[in-house]
């Protein structure tokens, strides 16, 4: 009975069950038809299995018949295995990546404005200096920033300015895509 | 040629022979459609019923079921068994009027978002925006519905679309669907350590479901587990997969099963589970369930394994496809079947303590597993037994011998009152020369009467066998046993009289009350050529035993 591959003897303790619970953040990419109700059957499939979303970003890609929809889900939490098990069933569904962290660039964008009247101003203007982010608007009382970058360099700079009042924010969910080999 | 006419001749095409449905406003141009067409339509007397309907035909005979129904209530009114295929898995296709597209989102007259209605509940969707789809969708919710896993396709057009004239011509090959390829052969090194680990094991169960009737792999299944002498245990979905009774059968498993099949998978050291999805009827307390076991799981739905219990050897792949490389392999491995010597022997001993039992009435009263017990003999086993839902359903399980598959009925994830009837008017339908008997309970029956008439206008000549204990009786049973027998609205009293009912109906009813009565009445209506409801009054306060609490372990088996 030699096969490559296949232990010849099978014993049952030996038998391990794969783990569930991952532990960390994942960032699936979703390739799905574009057609109409497709994201709400992706959104009421999380809400009906009682899988939550991190983050969810949707957007055309270069074929005009197909979206690409990124998400992030905490592993620690939620199955991966099962959501993407979930989500292949549904029929618009073309492909599913669960993005490597190793090899995976992911970039999110926000905008914040944040209160920065006479004695905070300078402070604001610096960090977002240090964390390479773009005034782009800017009143009496406020400065409004926008930032890109790695969601947790995001989460970083929302810790800094925050303490100066933050008046609103909006993100975008985390957008990724493989790093193409260095000879290709 | 129009639209209408277009998905009349795809259906057709498809293999249609008959729809079930009810017309409406948004549906008139695809009813006259019919006018004109081959396909047989039968006039339910609710969308549900048709529905049910279209189940009990795709059950019966593995082939997909269709319903119609117009926008609106008529669509609303699918919802149920929409709902009730998806968590059995039943290859159905449901077509709905819409109202017309420029009226869509406007809460036109009869209108509802059908589609965003059933999106949980459906396998897939489809709505029309351009009537030049019209074919091609019929031709891809068939596809869906009957590949893979099964379950309800939705198709929704808007009838304004429907009246277009189109270019028609029959589908060539499988639809091109770039996100749907389900898995179909097992992958052989899986399976080549499935049977390494089942020859090894001491204490093995193979636990069968609803997955092996959906793969038409019963013969497959039942050669497989005698290539050794395997214990076989089934779901409530599986029965008939594997004979009963028969020296390796175990019986039923589960909330109702026999004490056999529970302790054994309790002490099982490794569990060959087969198209079945380990839900919580079957586990009970899922930290205590079968602890001492390691899992191989067969499924074709990728998602179901390991979403319950963890699986040790994971096997996707069609039943038909997986069940014989397994036999297979493990032949090829000559196991000692003396190894199974001990772990027979414990089994016997539990089956020669706890075996199936009531105690019957002394005089006339009828006991409800007697009824079930004389429509077995009445039937010779060899009817299609469709049910409703409740204590009869559970002792039908438990005493009708199922021994061939697609011959019991019933809706198991669900759990719909209501289901008996119009499912046992498909089964008919789907299978005309074998008997159809509906085994119902009053709180059941009562739900999908109207289809009575159905039976009656369309000469369906369909058999029901009522288990009148003048209860929701199940639902009494859980208020005597768990809510200290405060009993709140279990009663349904005396109202109807069901003989004057089926009599209104153009059916033949009968009452019995006396156990002597029963076997005769049973062949009689049997025999006789039209329709008949029996009204067989039994005990009223009987419980089904054995049961697992819910959210129990096997070990607490009570009864
Ligand atoms: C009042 C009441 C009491 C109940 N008590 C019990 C009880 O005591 N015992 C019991 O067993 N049930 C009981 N049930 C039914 C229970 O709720 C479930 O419906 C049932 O256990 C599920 O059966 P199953 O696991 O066979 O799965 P099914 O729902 O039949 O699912 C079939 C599985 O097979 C897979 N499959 C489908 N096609 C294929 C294929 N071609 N190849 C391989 N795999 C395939 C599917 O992906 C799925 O995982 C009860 C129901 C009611 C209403
Ligand atoms: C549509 C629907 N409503 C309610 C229930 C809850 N329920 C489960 S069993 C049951 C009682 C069934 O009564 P009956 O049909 O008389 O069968 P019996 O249990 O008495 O055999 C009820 C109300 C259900 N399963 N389905």
């Amino acid at each position: 009975m030699g096969e490559p591959g296949t232990q010849d003897v099978v014993r049952l303790e030996d038998l391990e069950a794969s783990r569930a619970l991952t532990g960390r953040k994942h960032i699936l990419a979703l390739t799905v038809e574009d057609t109409p109700g497709v994201l709400a059957r992706i959104a009421g499939l999380f809400s009906r299995r009682g899988f939550n979303i991190d983050t969810l970003a949707v957007g055309p890609t270069e074929d005009p018949e197909i979206s690409r929809i990124t998400l992030t889900l905490d592993g620690a939490v939620h199955p991966i295995d099962q959501v993407t098990k979930q989500l292949h069933k549904l029929v618009n569904v073309i492909k599913i990546r669960d993005m490597d962290p190793e090899t995976t660039i992911a970039r999110e964008m926000a905008l914040l404005r944040v209160n920065a009247g006479i004695e905070g101003r300078g402070e604001v203007m610096q960090f977002a200096e240090i964390f390479q982010a773009k005034i782009i608007d800017v009143s009496r009382r406020t400065l409004t920033v926008e930032i890109t970058g790695t969601q947790e360099r995001i989460d970083s700079f929302e810790r800094m300015v925050r303490p100066h009042g933050l008046v609103e924010m909006v993100r975008t969910g985390e957008v990724a895509i493989t790093r193409s080999r260095s000879d290709s | 040629m129009r639209a209408a006419d277009a998905l009349c001749a795809a259906l057709l095409d498809e293999g249609v022979e008959h729809v079930f449905g009810i017309p409406g406003g948004a549906s008139l141009p695809l009813y006259d459609a019919l006018y004109d067409s081959k396909l047989k339509h039968i006039l339910a007397r609710h969308e549900q019923g048709a529905g049910h309907a279209a189940e009990g035909y795709a059950k019966a005979s593995g082939r997909v079921g269709v319903a119609f129904a117009t926008s609106g209530p008529g669509a609303t009114n699918l919802v149920t068994p929409i709902a009730d295929a998806m968590m059995d898995s039943v290859p159905t296709v449901f077509v709905t009027g819409q109202v017309r597209s420029d009226l869509i989102g406007t809460d036109g007259f009869q209108e509802a978002d059908v589609t965003g209605i059933t999106m949980p509940v459906v396998k897939h969707s489809l709505l029309v925006t351009d009537p030049r789809q019209i074919p091609g969708y019929i031709h891809e919710a068939f596809h869906i519905a009957s590949t893979g896993r099964p379950g309800p396709v939705l198709v929704d057009v808007p009838q304004d679309l429907i009246r277009a004239e189109i270019d028609y011509a029959p589908a060539e090959g499988p639809p091109a669907l770039p996100g749907y390829k389900p898995p179909l052969q097992g992958n052989i090194k899986q399976i080549r350590i499935a049977a390494k680990a089942l020859a090894n094991a001491k204490r093995p169960v193979i636990y069968g479901g609803g997955g092996i009737i959906n793969a038409n792999a019963s013969q497959e299944f039942r050669d497989f587990c005698r290539s050794d002498r395997l214990p076989v245990t089934l779901t409530v979905m599986g029965l008939g997969a594997y004979p009963a009774p028969d020296e390796q059968w175990l019986g039923m498993l589960g909330m109702h099963g026999t004490r056999a099949a529970n302790y054994a998978m309790d002490e099982a050291d490794l569990i060959v589970c087969v198209g079945a999805r380990f839900d919580d009827r079957i586990t009970g307390k899922l930290s205590e369930f079968a602890p001492r076991a390691k899992f191989v799981h067969v499924d074709v739905d990728p998602a179901e394994i390991s979403k319950n219990v963890p699986a040790h050897i994971p096997i996707v792949g069609d039943a038909a496809d997986v069940l014989p490389k397994l036999t297979r392999e493990y032949r090829a491995l000559e196991p000692e079947t003396k190894r199974l010597e001990d772990w027979w022997k414990r089994i016997r001993s539990w089956q020669a303590e706890y075996p199936l039992r009531y105690e019957d009435s002394a005089d006339s009263e009828i006991k409800p597993q007697f009824m079930v017990e004389a429509m077995y003999e009445a039937t010779g086993g060899e009817a299609i037994i469709t049910s409703d839902v409740g204590q009869h359903q559970m002792w039908a399980a438990q005493y009708f011998h199922f021994d061939k598959p697609r011959r019991w009925i019933n809706s198991g994830g669900l759990g719909t009152m209501g289901f008996g009837l119009p499912s046992a008017l498909g089964a008919k339908v789907a299978c005309p020369e074998l008997d159809v008997v509906c085994l119902s309970g009053d709180g059941s029956l009562i739900m999908t009467c109207q289809e009575m008439a159905t039976a009656a206008i369309h000469e369906i000549p369909v058999k029901v066998f009522l288990m009148n204990n003048g209860h929701y009786g199940m639902v009494r049973q859980w208020q005597e046993l768990f809510w200290d027998g405060r009993y709140q609205s279990v009663d349904t009293g005396s109202s109807p009289d069901w003989t004057k009912l089926a009599e209104a109906f153009g059916w033949s009813g009968l009452k019995v009350t006396d156990k002597k009565q029963l076997p005769g009445a049973m062949r009689e209506a049997l025999e006789s050529e039209g329709p008949v409801l029996l009204d067989v009054h039994v005990t009223k306060d009987e419980n089904c035993y054995p049961m697992i609490p819910a959210g129990h372990a096997a070990r607490d088996m009570v009864g």
